[in-house]
């Protein structure tokens, strides 16, 4: 199945971009701007705004076309979870399942100091009139915090008995992100605990394809509540503890 | 821009009552305060008499020495660097140098008292020239570009790592409109124990704060005021474990601003409370004295908590930062009390509540140059949905009279600002200024209704924690985590070993210079 962006009529190709260029504002910016636009390879170009940001740079919006298309039948993506369970059922699966309460820690690692996506995540409260999982009557839930060394995080996972590990990366640059999480989860190896453990990751720049290619058994993009990371826990420990 | 005629009706005296349960609160710490010193005040007495510079491993010359003072730095490490000037027939910027190349000043004999205090006399006359120079250039642009001045003054970050691009970047934003541009500095740089040296062109979502960095951004934004005949403020971060050495660098470099907490490393970058209420004070002192104007981080509880269930904890943190700013002799009009606009966009009347508890700190707080910060914990990705909050948000704004707006960006949570994102925010601030520039003094709200009634609760809601807060003392009351829930002990955190009690005669020419000259308390 062959698919095109969609604007007003099926497969007509129409996309909307902003963007800057170094350049003076005036005629032969927006020509130079439309020129651009058509050797990404768009056709029918349109800049219908532009705007002088400073002498040097100016701000364009563009309309445009495409004859791209995508084959969709060969897109493989895998949703962590495809139906969440709701905190109830979680409680009740676990309560079922293993008897005990689930130990989940959950930390913003490296020098990131953003916690609000572990905290939307892991707090009492929540995000969005959805739970965090210290509100989970079985699991015991640990946040960690902000600019959690990996070692410390591991330290803890030990000594708390961990049966999941969170890990939070909010603000990144030049892809710190990706280095700081492959280092934990070689750290993980080096301890033996890689395997005692389910790892997941979330945040803006995340998702379930390059979680799973960093080595982490699930990542978690915008959008994710505490109850999607609950259910792909669960089953996950489920499926490797309870085999045993 | 004080609002004329009260349009909340809320209670003086519950009011007053307010402000002197914070004067209670504040009064144990500031005992606390006055018989301690850390490593960092002793390091800020340093930079300020003249010390800078570092080794080839990059350790500053101010840490160098303080180091080298060992236990004695209790003592005030001023003396041992005037005695080596004097000992050495140095001036500072040889005997820094001799420093970086690893001599040792503790070794050096003691020079005669009458002339270590001569010298620091000559060194605090020469610091009190810059410092008072720097004022008196930012009063007489400010006074000179009277006319361009707007208000809510208009606030962005630049955050690119090096310092070169955030030129760039600031100059762009500054020509936009941008009144206030913020160098955001690289994470975790509040946790080193040491201000880095130089310029820097390497950084993780923010730019290292160096003296050199300051340097280069007030320069630029110098240049492109003088174009623009309108002063550009500088802003950096006054908090983590070098508060008060941030402070010295940014009198020294005539920046106008300082982000300055006195609770937030404590809570939100575990830092030690005694480390962070005695350094907050002395950075303060230095702030006051060279007319910088900080910024509280009280927007800091609404991305933790729940904006509308923990408004009071913003009103309450507002009041004991007012009081720790006064008890450093800061005036009102530097008191740059911060808020947030970050109830969940899904909220019935929202808006309503939002404009409610703005209105509430402006009408609280009347001659302080409030902060007002944007939505930042409901903004997921959908750039559109952003802008449309922004909107609501740069109105709450202009309508109520905040002084000191940080302007949303669309991509909040995607990335550190790009060039066309400063201009979409700034073209959106200034068209709701204009388009609703006397709406203030058009409305009023009535009697009994969602605004009033919203206020008068959580004026509430905060005289009954600060009372709590009182009751336990605010060290046991963190401990417990009454602000932004989150519980931090004693002797918890970082910096606690970098604390000292002074030493019996403990000299600081500096704090004594300082405070004769804000006269303040004690």
């Amino acid at each position: 199945m062959f698919i095109k962006p969609y604007g007003d009529t099926l497969d007509d190709g129409a996309v909307q971009l902003s963007f800057t260029l170094p350049v003076a504002a005036g005629g032969r910016a927006k020509e130079g701007a439309r020129q651009y636009v058509l050797k990404l390879g768009f056709k029918h170009a349109e800049i219908v705004h532009a705007h002088p940001l400073s002498p040097e740079f100016t701000f364009f919006v563009a309309y445009a076309k495409t004859d791209v298309a995508l084959d969709y039948s060969k897109v493989e993506y895998v949703e962590a979870v495809d139906k969440s369970m709701t905190m109830a059922q979680v409680d009740e699966f676990i309560k079922a399942n293993f008897g005990r309460k689930l130990v989940i820690l959950g930390a913003c690692t490296g020098t990131d100091a953003h916690t609000v996506g572990i905290d939307a995540i892991m707090n009492m409260k929540g995000y969005d009139h959805h739970f965090g999982l210290e509100r989970y009557a079985m699991i015991d839930a640990h946040n960690l915090g902000s600019q959690v060394p990996n070692e410390k995080l591991l330290e803890q996972a030990k000594k708390l008995k961990a049966d999941a590990v969170l890990v939070s990366q909010i603000v990144t640059q030049k892809d710190v992100h990706i280095h700081n999480l492959t280092n934990l989860i070689e750290l993980a190896e080096a301890e033996k605990l890689r395997d005692k453990l389910v790892m997941v990751v979330g945040g803006p720049r995340v998702n379930n394809k390059l979680a799973k290619e960093l080595g982490y058994d699930a990542g978690f993009g915008p959008g994710t509540f505490a109850e999607d990371v609950a259910t792909f826990v669960v089953r996950k420990l489920a499926r490797t503890q309870l085999r045993k | 821009m004080p609002a004329t005629k009260s349009k909340l009706g809320l209670s003086k005296q519950k009011i007053a009552g307010a402000r002197a349960l914070a004067a209670k609160i504040a009064a144990p710490v500031q005992k606390y305060i006055e018989k301690h010193t850390t490593v960092t005040v002793e390091r800020a007495t340093l930079r300020l008499l003249g010390a800078d510079g570092a080794d080839k491993d990059g350790v500053p010359v101010p840490n160098i020495v303080v180091s080298q003072c060992g236990e004695a730095a209790a003592g005030g490490a001023a003396r041992t660097y005037i005695n080596a000037l004097i000992k050495r027939s140095s001036t500072t910027e040889q005997l820094n140098e001799e420093i970086a190349g690893g001599l040792d000043i503790t070794k050096i004999p003691a020079a005669d008292e009458k002339q270590v205090k001569a010298r620091a006399a000559d060194l605090v006359e020469r610091l009190d020239a810059r410092v008072s120079g720097n004022v008196k250039f930012r009063k007489e642009r400010l006074a000179e570009w009277k006319a361009a001045e707007r208000s809510p003054l208009i606030y962005v970050i630049v955050a690119t790592g090096n310092i070169y691009e955030d030129v760039k970047q600031a100059r762009a934003a500054a020509l936009q409109g941008a009144d206030i541009i913020a160098v955001i500095r690289t994470t975790a740089q509040s946790l080193l124990d040491y201000v880095p040296y130089g310029a820097t062109t390497e950084g993780f979502g923010g730019t290292f704060a160096t003296q050199e960095n300051f340097r280069i951004m007030r320069k630029a934004l110098d240049e492109v005021a003088a174009q623009e005949k309108r002063y550009i403020r500088l802003v950096n971060y006054c908090s983590g474990l070098c508060m008060p050495e941030i402070a010295a660098m940014g009198a020294l470099e005539r920046l106008d601003m300082m982000l300055n907490d006195s609770m937030y490393g404590i809570l939100f970058r575990d830092i030690n409370m005694y480390r962070t209420f005695t350094d907050q004070h002395f950075s303060r002192m230095i702030n006051a004295a060279a007319d910088i104007t900080i910024n509280t981080g009280e927007d800091n509880y609404l991305t933790t908590s729940d904006a509308i269930e923990k408004a009071h904890t913003v009103l309450a943190s507002q009041f004991i930062n007012e009081r720790f700013a006064a008890n450093a002799g800061m005036p009102e009009r530097l008191m740059g009390l911060g808020h947030a606009f970050e109830m969940n966009p899904a909220t019935r009347n929202g808006f309503l509540y939002e404009y409610s508890q703005a209105l509430m700190a402006r009408e609280i707080f009347p001659a302080h140059p409030l902060k007002y910060m944007p939505p930042t914990k409901f903004m997921t990705g959908d750039v559109f949905k952003g802008y449309a909050m922004n909107t609501m948000f740069n109105f709450v704004a202009k309508a109520t009279g905040q002084s000191i707006e940080l302007l949303g960006m669309l991509t909040e949570a995607i990335h550190t600002p790009y060039l066309q994102d400063r201009y979409l925010a700034i073209a959106n601030a200034r068209y709701v200024h204009e388009n609703i520039a006397d709406f203030a003094s058009e409305i009023e709200f009535r009697k009994g209704g969602v605004i009033r009634r919203r206020a008068a609760q959580v004026l509430d809601e905060t005289v009954a924690m600060l009372r709590e807060v009182e009751k336990a003392g605010i060290f046991d009351a963190i401990a417990k985590g009454l602000f932004a829930e989150v519980k931090r002990p004693k002797d918890g955190g970082k910096g606690l070993d970098g604390v000292m009690e002074k030493a019996p005669g403990y000299w600081n020419p500096v704090e004594d210079h300082l405070r004769r000259k804000l006269k303040s308390a004690r």
